[in-house]
């Protein structure tokens, strides 16, 4: 029973885990190592002696003993006189992770640090705060295991190298770099939305105890707010979003019953609360989209036009200029929405929700013939079986 | 800790370094040594004026123009001590050259 128990235990603490030991050692990698270190002895001394009252306080110890242990064995051990007394003392007082101060929030920062490649922060994020193995990581990605722990090494490394910090950033910083962690947050979010749970792990669940986590780290935020809310209203609608046959299923044409009424309920709730701060931000735009795609009497599609030209503001991207031209399509006027959006061809060829949408405004503006050509750019761009059977339907449906 | 800030510019994009540009690097300079953080700073004369030079086979080649043929030369550097890759990148980003160009920010190693 004692690997089982450990590994809830990691899986449910590791972050915090984590956070404390680089907070105490200043070291991604020692910190990791230590952790590392106190498992593996946990699995000798738990199946011995049976699992501690306080697992996660035996964790911790342990874990500084080892750190100490590492210090000690280094070479350049004069260098670390200062840390190992301060880990000593740490040790010597018997931490408790439940009443220690958590430190999860400065490592959200430092894994999520702009000067790390966005797949990294994404692998650093899931390894390091939501507990998942280096396989798990590596499956998220299709990666080979070894080219995935050589990614995390290197962002550790480069972590300890250039002295990225271990810090949360200052006034000045903190809108573009808390932007940096909701982002990562969303992509995690939306990768599983994507794959759906395939590789046996859930990543919009990740990515929701993320986002309730900032909310709990970073209160009064109205951007963290927006976050989990804008993953709640879609995660709402997630078992309804294929037909029963396996096509995809824009909001207005699913079955409502399917939503989950307790997660669009808190969304909204959230949305309300981010959008009486009266501070809009890229997130809250994207939550209060969201929210205005499950109204009960339907989208409302010009206040969500409306809304998306508002977000291209924030996010100059040709993805938000073809979402908004979407909506204008939506909201009766599909000839602008057109013309909108085969400009944005050059940006835009190899994106495949582009050839869909240009495949619809032509059908809808009468085209047919080039209608059928962007659909067949489509099926063929397609990743998964649903979207090419709605495609290949709609296609069909020209004639 | 003690980072290096290469500069690099597009000469084609980058103003000459008249007066203005000069008063602007000048004005970092002395921000720099305020906040105690600068170490070292040179200006490089053009890449044109590059000499490249490798041993093959001990045998020294020498190749006029710099290590690689880019659109972006290297133009110059600081060397800044500073508390961590942030305080760094702060001080990169009030480097003139980074209005044209790009700045690499590299740690450096310290031995012993």
């Amino acid at each position: 029973m004692t690997r089982p128990t450990l590994e809830a235990v990691l899986r449910q603490d590791r972050g915090r885990l984590l956070a404390a030991l680089i907070a105490r050692t200043g070291d991604f990698q020692r910190a990791e190592d230590a952790l590392h270190e106190a498992a593996a002895s946990a699995l000798v001394h738990w199946g011995r002696a049976g699992v501690p009252d306080n697992p996660r306080g035996w964790l911790l110890r342990a874990a500084l003993r080892k750190a100490i242990d590492a210090y000690r064995r280094d070479a350049a051990l004069a260098r670390h006189r200062d840390a190992i007394a301060v880990l000593a003392s740490e040790e010597a007082a018997a931490p408790d992770p439940q009443t220690i101060p958590d430190d999860r929030l400065r490592l959200i920062f430092t894994c999520c640090h702009p000067a790390l490649e966005e797949k990294t922060r994404i692998a650093l994020t899931l390894r390091s705060l939501c507990g998942l193995t280096t396989p798990q990581v590596a499956a998220v990605f299709l990666d080979a295991e070894p080219t995935m722990g050589q990614r995390l090494s290197r962002a550790k490394a480069k972590i300890a190298a250039a002295k990225i910090p271990f810090v949360i950033p200052g006034p000045e910083d903190l809108p573009d770099r808390l932007n940096s962690v909701l982002t990562t947050v969303y992509l995690i979010f939306t990768a599983g939305y994507a794959q759906g749970p395939e590789t046996g792990i859930d990543l919009c669940t990740e990515a929701i105890f993320l986002a309730r986590l900032l909310v709990q780290l970073v209160p009064d935020n109205p951007e963290v707010e927006a976050n989990l809310a804008l993953l709640l209203l879609t995660h709402a609608r997630s078992a309804a979003r294929t037909s029963p046959d396996g096509q995809t299923l824009p909001p207005a044409r699913q079955d409502r019953r399917l939503w989950n009424r307790a997660e669009l309920n808190e969304g909204v709730l959230l949305l309300d609360r981010s959008i009486a701060r009266r501070l809009p931000g890229p997130f809250q735009l994207k939550a209060a989209i969201a929210a205005l795609h499950a109204e009960e009497s339907g989208p409302d599609w010009p206040q969500i036009a409306a809304l998306y030209a508002r977000l291209l503001d924030f996010e100059p991207t040709p993805v938000v200029a073809l979402n908004q031209a979407v909506a204008l399509a939506e909201a009766g006027h599909p000839a602008q929405a057109l013309a909108q959006v085969q400009q944005l061809e050059n940006q835009l060829s190899n994106y495949q929700p582009y050839h869909a949408v240009l495949a619809d405004l032509l059908a809808r503006t009468g085209q047919s013939e080039p209608a059928k050509a962007a659909y067949d750019q489509a099926i063929a761009q397609a990743t998964s079986p649903a979207d090419r059977a709605f495609l290949t339907n709609r296609r069909q449906g020209l004639g | 800790m003690k980072f290096m800030t290469l500069i690099y510019t597009d000469p084609a994009l980058t103003p000459p370094m008249g007066d203005k540009m000069n008063e602007a690097y000048f004005a970092l300079n002395r921000r720099m040594k305020e906040a105690g953080v600068m170490v070292a700073g040179d200006a490089l004369h053009p890449a044109t004026t590059a000499t490249s030079v490798r041993l093959r086979s001990g045998k020294v080649e020498t190749m006029d123009g710099p290590f690689a043929e880019t659109r972006e030369h290297l133009g110059g550097y600081y060397i800044i001590d500073c508390a961590d890759l942030d305080a760094a990148l702060h001080w990169a980003a009030q480097i003139p050259g980074a209005a044209y160009g790009t700045i690499e920010v590299r740690p450096l190693v310290t031995f012993g």
